[in-house]
Protein backbone atom coordinates (compact mmCIF):
# COMPACT_ATOMS: atom_id res chain seq x y z
CA UNK A 1 0.00 0.00 0.00
CA UNK A 2 1.18 3.10 -0.97
CA UNK A 3 2.00 5.65 1.81
CA UNK A 4 -1.65 7.60 2.03
CA UNK A 5 0.34 11.26 2.85
CA UNK A 6 2.61 10.99 -0.44
CA UNK A 7 -0.54 9.88 -2.38
CA UNK A 8 -2.82 12.45 -0.60
CA UNK A 9 -0.60 15.19 -1.85
CA UNK A 10 -0.38 13.95 -5.09
CA UNK A 11 -3.94 13.74 -5.30
CA UNK A 12 -4.19 17.91 -4.36
CA UNK A 13 -1.51 18.72 -6.78
CA UNK A 14 -2.92 16.46 -9.51
CA UNK A 15 -6.60 18.63 -8.60
CA UNK A 16 -6.95 21.08 -6.71
CA UNK A 17 -10.07 20.43 -4.50
CA UNK A 18 -12.97 23.63 -4.98
CA UNK A 19 -15.23 23.47 -1.85
CA UNK A 20 -19.19 23.38 -3.56
CA UNK A 21 -21.09 26.36 -3.17
CA UNK A 22 -23.90 24.52 -2.43
CA UNK A 23 -26.75 25.12 0.67
CA UNK A 24 -24.66 24.00 3.34
CA UNK A 25 -21.82 25.99 2.69
CA UNK A 26 -24.04 29.27 2.34
CA UNK A 27 -25.92 27.82 5.69
CA UNK A 28 -22.03 28.10 7.56
CA UNK A 29 -20.94 31.07 5.99
CA UNK A 30 -23.76 33.06 7.47
CA UNK A 31 -23.52 31.28 10.65
CA UNK A 32 -20.25 32.30 10.83
CA UNK A 33 -20.99 35.86 9.66
CA UNK A 34 -24.37 36.06 12.67
CA UNK A 35 -21.41 34.96 15.09
CA UNK A 36 -18.92 37.76 13.88
CA UNK A 37 -22.08 40.58 14.36
CA UNK A 38 -22.70 39.28 17.73
CA UNK A 39 -19.13 39.92 18.84
CA UNK A 40 -19.11 42.78 17.47
CA UNK A 41 -22.30 44.04 19.24
CA UNK A 42 -20.88 42.66 22.47
CA UNK A 43 -17.83 44.41 22.16
CA UNK A 44 -19.88 47.96 21.54
CA UNK A 45 -22.38 47.44 23.87
CA UNK A 46 -21.38 48.53 27.88
CA UNK A 47 -24.51 46.89 29.75
CA UNK A 48 -22.97 43.73 31.07
CA UNK A 49 -26.35 41.76 31.44
CA UNK A 50 -26.84 42.26 27.15
CA UNK A 51 -22.98 41.30 27.10
CA UNK A 52 -23.79 38.30 29.03
CA UNK A 53 -26.98 37.14 27.15
CA UNK A 54 -25.16 37.88 23.63
CA UNK A 55 -21.96 35.56 24.78
CA UNK A 56 -24.94 32.75 25.14
CA UNK A 57 -26.42 33.66 22.17
CA UNK A 58 -22.68 33.31 20.82
CA UNK A 59 -22.14 29.77 22.06
CA UNK A 60 -25.68 28.42 20.59
CA UNK A 61 -24.76 30.06 17.74
CA UNK A 62 -21.31 28.01 17.64
CA UNK A 63 -23.41 25.11 18.65
CA UNK A 64 -25.38 25.28 15.30
CA UNK A 65 -21.86 25.75 13.48
CA UNK A 66 -20.97 22.48 14.80
CA UNK A 67 -24.53 20.73 14.22
CA UNK A 68 -23.33 22.18 10.32
CA UNK A 69 -20.25 20.41 10.77
CA UNK A 70 -21.63 16.89 11.70
CA UNK A 71 -19.90 17.22 15.22
CA UNK A 72 -23.11 16.85 17.27
CA UNK A 73 -21.32 15.41 20.59
CA UNK A 74 -19.26 19.20 20.34
CA UNK A 75 -22.56 20.80 19.55
CA UNK A 76 -24.43 19.96 22.42
CA UNK A 77 -21.42 20.45 24.88
CA UNK A 78 -21.37 23.91 23.71
CA UNK A 79 -24.94 23.99 23.96
CA UNK A 80 -24.62 23.00 27.46
CA UNK A 81 -21.45 24.46 28.54
CA UNK A 82 -20.89 27.88 26.70
CA UNK A 83 -24.88 28.76 26.38
CA UNK A 84 -26.20 27.14 29.66
CA UNK A 85 -23.35 27.01 32.76
CA UNK A 86 -21.16 29.77 31.00
CA UNK A 87 -23.84 31.84 31.23
CA UNK A 88 -24.72 31.24 35.02
CA UNK A 89 -21.30 31.40 36.00
CA UNK A 90 -20.80 34.98 34.35
CA UNK A 91 -24.15 36.08 35.96
CA UNK A 92 -22.64 34.80 39.01
CA UNK A 93 -19.74 37.10 38.47
CA UNK A 94 -21.46 39.98 37.20
CA UNK A 95 -23.71 40.76 40.31
CA UNK A 96 -20.88 41.02 42.60
CA UNK A 97 -19.72 43.92 40.60
CA UNK A 98 -21.28 46.34 38.59
CA UNK A 99 -24.00 46.36 35.94
CA UNK A 100 -22.22 48.49 33.29
CA UNK A 101 -18.63 48.93 31.97
CA UNK A 102 -16.79 51.72 32.44
CA UNK A 103 -15.85 53.41 29.77
CA UNK A 104 -11.37 53.54 29.34
CA UNK A 105 -9.71 56.14 28.53
CA UNK A 106 -8.41 55.75 24.68
CA UNK A 107 -5.00 56.26 25.79
CA UNK A 108 -3.83 52.95 24.75
CA UNK A 109 -5.96 52.21 21.83
CA UNK A 110 -3.32 52.70 18.51
CA UNK A 111 -0.95 50.68 20.18
CA UNK A 112 -3.87 47.58 20.92
CA UNK A 113 -5.45 48.31 17.21
CA UNK A 114 -1.94 47.66 15.68
CA UNK A 115 -1.63 44.05 17.87
CA UNK A 116 -5.10 43.42 17.18
CA UNK A 117 -4.53 44.22 13.32
CA UNK A 118 -1.02 42.18 13.08
CA UNK A 119 -2.34 39.54 14.42
CA UNK A 120 -5.51 39.20 12.10
CA UNK A 121 -3.10 39.27 9.21
CA UNK A 122 -0.77 37.17 10.10
CA UNK A 123 -3.86 34.28 10.99
CA UNK A 124 -5.60 35.57 7.55
CA UNK A 125 -2.09 34.96 5.70
CA UNK A 126 -1.60 31.67 7.63
CA UNK A 127 -5.20 30.38 6.25
CA UNK A 128 -3.92 30.52 2.84
CA UNK A 129 -1.99 27.06 3.04
CA UNK A 130 -4.39 25.65 4.83
CA UNK A 131 -6.63 22.84 2.29
CA UNK A 132 -10.25 23.89 1.21
CA UNK A 133 -13.06 23.40 3.59
CA UNK A 134 -14.41 19.81 3.24
CA UNK A 135 -11.08 18.55 1.29
CA UNK A 136 -11.31 14.98 1.34
CA UNK A 137 -7.29 15.05 0.42
CA UNK A 138 -6.32 17.32 3.41
CA UNK A 139 -3.75 15.47 5.70
CA UNK A 140 -6.11 15.31 8.49
CA UNK A 141 -8.56 13.30 6.45
CA UNK A 142 -5.97 11.42 4.34
CA UNK A 143 -3.22 10.30 6.90
CA UNK A 144 -4.35 9.86 10.52
CA UNK A 145 -8.01 10.45 10.13
CA UNK A 146 -8.36 7.28 7.74
CA UNK A 147 -6.48 5.04 9.46
CA UNK A 148 -8.68 5.57 12.85
CA UNK A 149 -11.22 4.76 10.14
CA UNK A 150 -9.89 1.80 9.19
CA UNK A 151 -8.06 0.45 11.75
CA UNK A 152 -11.49 0.65 14.70
CA UNK A 153 -13.59 -1.76 13.60
CA UNK A 154 -10.66 -4.24 13.55
CA UNK A 155 -8.91 -2.77 17.15
CA UNK A 156 -11.63 -1.60 18.97
CA UNK A 157 -14.93 -2.64 17.73
CA UNK A 158 -16.91 -0.04 18.16
CA UNK A 159 -19.24 1.79 16.52
CA UNK A 160 -18.51 5.37 17.07
CA UNK A 161 -14.97 6.28 16.20
CA UNK A 162 -14.87 9.18 18.30
CA UNK A 163 -15.14 7.08 21.17
CA UNK A 164 -12.83 4.58 20.26
CA UNK A 165 -10.04 7.13 19.40
CA UNK A 166 -10.79 9.53 22.68
CA UNK A 167 -10.98 7.03 25.49
CA UNK A 168 -8.58 4.15 23.82
CA UNK A 169 -6.50 5.18 21.07
CA UNK A 170 -5.73 8.58 22.59
CA UNK A 171 -6.57 7.17 26.98
CA UNK A 172 -3.55 9.19 27.68
CA UNK A 173 -4.92 12.72 26.43
CA UNK A 174 -8.24 11.97 27.77
CA UNK A 175 -7.15 11.14 31.40
CA UNK A 176 -4.55 14.32 31.05
CA UNK A 177 -7.97 16.56 29.83
CA UNK A 178 -9.69 14.69 32.51
CA UNK A 179 -7.05 16.19 35.42
CA UNK A 180 -7.15 19.80 33.55
CA UNK A 181 -10.74 19.84 34.34
CA UNK A 182 -10.19 18.74 38.15
CA UNK A 183 -7.29 20.88 38.25
CA UNK A 184 -9.78 23.85 37.12
CA UNK A 185 -11.88 22.76 40.01
CA UNK A 186 -9.25 22.53 42.65
CA UNK A 187 -8.07 26.24 41.54
CA UNK A 188 -11.77 27.33 41.46
CA UNK A 189 -12.36 25.83 44.84
CA UNK A 190 -8.72 27.63 46.44
CA UNK A 191 -9.68 30.85 45.19
CA UNK A 192 -13.79 31.24 46.05
CA UNK A 193 -14.59 28.59 48.76
CA UNK A 194 -13.94 29.73 52.17
CA UNK A 195 -15.66 32.64 51.77
CA UNK A 196 -18.35 30.60 50.04
CA UNK A 197 -19.19 28.71 53.17
CA UNK A 198 -19.38 31.65 55.80
CA UNK A 199 -21.48 33.24 54.15
CA UNK A 200 -24.27 30.67 52.67
CA UNK A 201 -23.69 28.81 56.12
CA UNK A 202 -22.80 25.50 55.09
CA UNK A 203 -20.12 24.58 57.52
CA UNK A 204 -19.96 21.01 57.82
CA UNK A 205 -16.06 19.76 57.39
CA UNK A 206 -14.73 21.67 59.91
CA UNK A 207 -14.54 25.20 59.74
CA UNK A 208 -11.32 25.31 58.72
CA UNK A 209 -10.26 29.08 57.69
CA UNK A 210 -6.96 30.11 55.91
CA UNK B 1 -40.60 29.87 49.11
CA UNK B 2 -42.53 32.24 47.15
CA UNK B 3 -44.87 31.03 44.61
CA UNK B 4 -43.34 33.59 41.61
CA UNK B 5 -42.46 32.25 38.61
CA UNK B 6 -44.67 28.96 39.06
CA UNK B 7 -44.11 28.39 35.12
CA UNK B 8 -40.25 27.93 35.25
CA UNK B 9 -41.33 26.21 38.83
CA UNK B 10 -43.14 23.60 37.03
CA UNK B 11 -40.89 23.29 33.90
CA UNK B 12 -38.07 22.88 35.68
CA UNK B 13 -39.88 19.99 37.60
CA UNK B 14 -40.88 18.25 34.40
CA UNK B 15 -37.30 18.66 33.01
CA UNK B 16 -34.88 17.85 35.97
CA UNK B 17 -35.59 14.06 35.58
CA UNK B 18 -35.55 13.44 31.75
CA UNK B 19 -32.39 15.61 31.57
CA UNK B 20 -30.55 13.49 34.11
CA UNK B 21 -31.89 10.10 31.89
CA UNK B 22 -30.71 11.80 28.65
CA UNK B 23 -27.41 12.25 30.54
CA UNK B 24 -26.92 9.10 31.18
CA UNK B 25 -28.47 8.14 28.03
CA UNK B 26 -25.51 9.94 26.41
CA UNK B 27 -22.83 8.79 29.18
CA UNK B 28 -23.69 4.81 28.49
CA UNK B 29 -24.37 5.34 25.10
CA UNK B 30 -21.25 6.86 23.77
CA UNK B 31 -19.81 3.82 22.52
CA UNK B 32 -22.96 3.66 19.70
CA UNK B 33 -23.59 7.35 19.29
CA UNK B 34 -22.01 10.90 19.63
CA UNK B 35 -21.68 11.84 23.01
CA UNK B 36 -19.48 10.10 26.18
CA UNK B 37 -18.30 11.15 29.32
CA UNK B 38 -17.84 14.93 29.01
CA UNK B 39 -21.27 15.24 27.24
CA UNK B 40 -23.10 13.49 29.73
CA UNK B 41 -21.02 14.80 32.85
CA UNK B 42 -22.12 17.71 31.70
CA UNK B 43 -25.36 17.81 31.30
CA UNK B 44 -25.62 16.38 34.55
CA UNK B 45 -24.62 18.93 35.93
CA UNK B 46 -26.24 21.60 34.10
CA UNK B 47 -29.82 19.61 35.43
CA UNK B 48 -28.39 20.90 39.29
CA UNK B 49 -27.85 24.14 38.20
CA UNK B 50 -31.12 24.20 36.59
CA UNK B 51 -32.50 22.96 39.52
CA UNK B 52 -30.62 25.89 41.35
CA UNK B 53 -31.63 28.90 39.81
CA UNK B 54 -35.40 27.88 40.11
CA UNK B 55 -35.77 26.42 43.67
CA UNK B 56 -32.54 28.22 45.46
CA UNK B 57 -29.07 27.02 46.10
CA UNK B 58 -29.80 25.58 49.34
CA UNK B 59 -32.33 23.48 48.32
CA UNK B 60 -30.09 21.71 45.42
CA UNK B 61 -27.42 21.66 48.08
CA UNK B 62 -29.75 19.38 49.97
CA UNK B 63 -30.14 17.18 47.13
CA UNK B 64 -25.95 17.16 46.37
CA UNK B 65 -24.04 18.13 48.95
CA UNK B 66 -20.70 20.33 48.19
CA UNK B 67 -18.87 17.85 49.84
CA UNK B 68 -20.22 15.06 47.79
CA UNK B 69 -19.40 16.84 44.56
CA UNK B 70 -16.00 17.32 46.04
CA UNK B 71 -15.04 14.04 46.22
CA UNK B 72 -16.46 13.22 43.46
CA UNK B 73 -13.87 15.37 41.31
CA UNK B 74 -11.59 13.24 42.75
CA UNK B 75 -13.25 10.18 42.38
CA UNK B 76 -13.59 9.99 38.64
CA UNK B 77 -10.14 11.38 37.97
CA UNK B 78 -9.03 8.31 40.42
CA UNK B 79 -11.37 5.83 38.53
CA UNK B 80 -9.61 6.22 35.05
CA UNK B 81 -6.22 6.19 36.79
CA UNK B 82 -6.91 3.36 38.40
CA UNK B 83 -8.22 1.47 35.42
CA UNK B 84 -4.93 1.87 34.29
CA UNK B 85 -2.92 0.65 37.03
CA UNK B 86 -5.10 -2.46 36.42
CA UNK B 87 -4.11 -3.05 33.28
CA UNK B 88 -0.66 -2.33 34.33
CA UNK B 89 -0.83 -4.71 36.89
CA UNK B 90 -2.73 -7.30 34.70
CA UNK B 91 0.38 -7.31 32.56
CA UNK B 92 0.07 -5.14 29.63
CA UNK B 93 0.43 -1.66 28.65
CA UNK B 94 -1.11 1.63 30.70
CA UNK B 95 -5.16 1.70 29.39
CA UNK B 96 -4.10 -0.95 27.31
CA UNK B 97 -7.72 -2.48 27.70
CA UNK B 98 -7.76 -5.71 26.16
CA UNK B 99 -6.34 -6.94 28.95
CA UNK B 100 -9.22 -6.61 31.12
CA UNK B 101 -10.87 -9.93 28.79
CA UNK B 102 -8.02 -11.39 27.20
CA UNK B 103 -9.41 -13.76 25.40
CA UNK B 104 -12.34 -12.27 24.08
CA UNK B 105 -12.71 -12.73 20.50
CA UNK B 106 -14.39 -9.32 19.84
CA UNK B 107 -12.47 -7.23 22.08
CA UNK B 108 -14.75 -6.95 25.08
CA UNK B 109 -11.85 -5.43 27.11
CA UNK B 110 -12.36 -2.45 24.85
CA UNK B 111 -15.70 -2.41 25.59
CA UNK B 112 -15.27 -2.43 29.66
CA UNK B 113 -12.50 -0.06 29.63
CA UNK B 114 -13.63 2.42 27.72
CA UNK B 115 -17.40 2.26 29.75
CA UNK B 116 -15.49 2.81 33.18
CA UNK B 117 -12.81 5.41 31.55
CA UNK B 118 -15.81 7.48 29.92
CA UNK B 119 -17.98 6.81 33.67
CA UNK B 120 -14.78 8.44 35.07
CA UNK B 121 -14.48 11.34 33.05
CA UNK B 122 -18.37 11.69 33.34
CA UNK B 123 -18.23 11.67 37.45
CA UNK B 124 -15.16 13.87 37.32
CA UNK B 125 -16.50 16.30 35.00
CA UNK B 126 -20.30 16.17 36.44
CA UNK B 127 -18.95 17.10 40.06
CA UNK B 128 -16.16 19.64 39.45
CA UNK B 129 -18.71 22.04 36.86
CA UNK B 130 -21.27 21.53 40.27
CA UNK B 131 -18.36 22.85 42.37
CA UNK B 132 -17.36 25.32 40.41
CA UNK B 133 -21.22 26.61 40.40
CA UNK B 134 -21.59 26.25 43.84
CA UNK B 135 -18.33 27.99 44.27
CA UNK B 136 -19.75 30.50 42.52
CA UNK B 137 -23.34 30.84 43.17
CA UNK B 138 -22.33 30.64 47.21
CA UNK B 139 -20.89 34.17 47.02
CA UNK B 140 -24.21 35.79 46.88
CA UNK B 141 -27.01 34.32 48.77
CA UNK B 142 -29.75 34.42 46.75
CA UNK B 143 -30.22 36.54 43.00
CA UNK B 144 -32.74 39.46 43.90
CA UNK B 145 -35.55 39.27 41.69
CA UNK B 146 -34.35 43.33 40.41
CA UNK B 147 -31.24 42.11 39.86
CA UNK B 148 -32.34 40.05 36.82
Amino acid sequence: MADPLVAGAAAAVAEPFVTPLNATTLLDISLLSMLVVVALVMMRLRHLFAVVMLSGVYSLLSALFFVSLDAVDVAFTEAAVGAGVSTVLLLGAMLLTTRREKLKSAERAPIAMLVVLATGAALIYATWDMPSFGDPNAPANATIGRDYIERTPEDIEVPNIVTAVLASYRGYDTLGETLVIFTAGVGVLILLWPRARRRVGTDDDGGQTP
Amino acid sequence: MNSAHIVLRVVTKLLFAPILVFALYVQFHGDYGPGGGFQAGVLFAVAFVLYALVFGLEETQKALPPVAAKIGMAAGVLLYALVGVYTLIAGANYLDYDIIVPDSDHHAGQHYGILLVELGVGIAVACTVLTIFYAFAGREPEIDEEDW
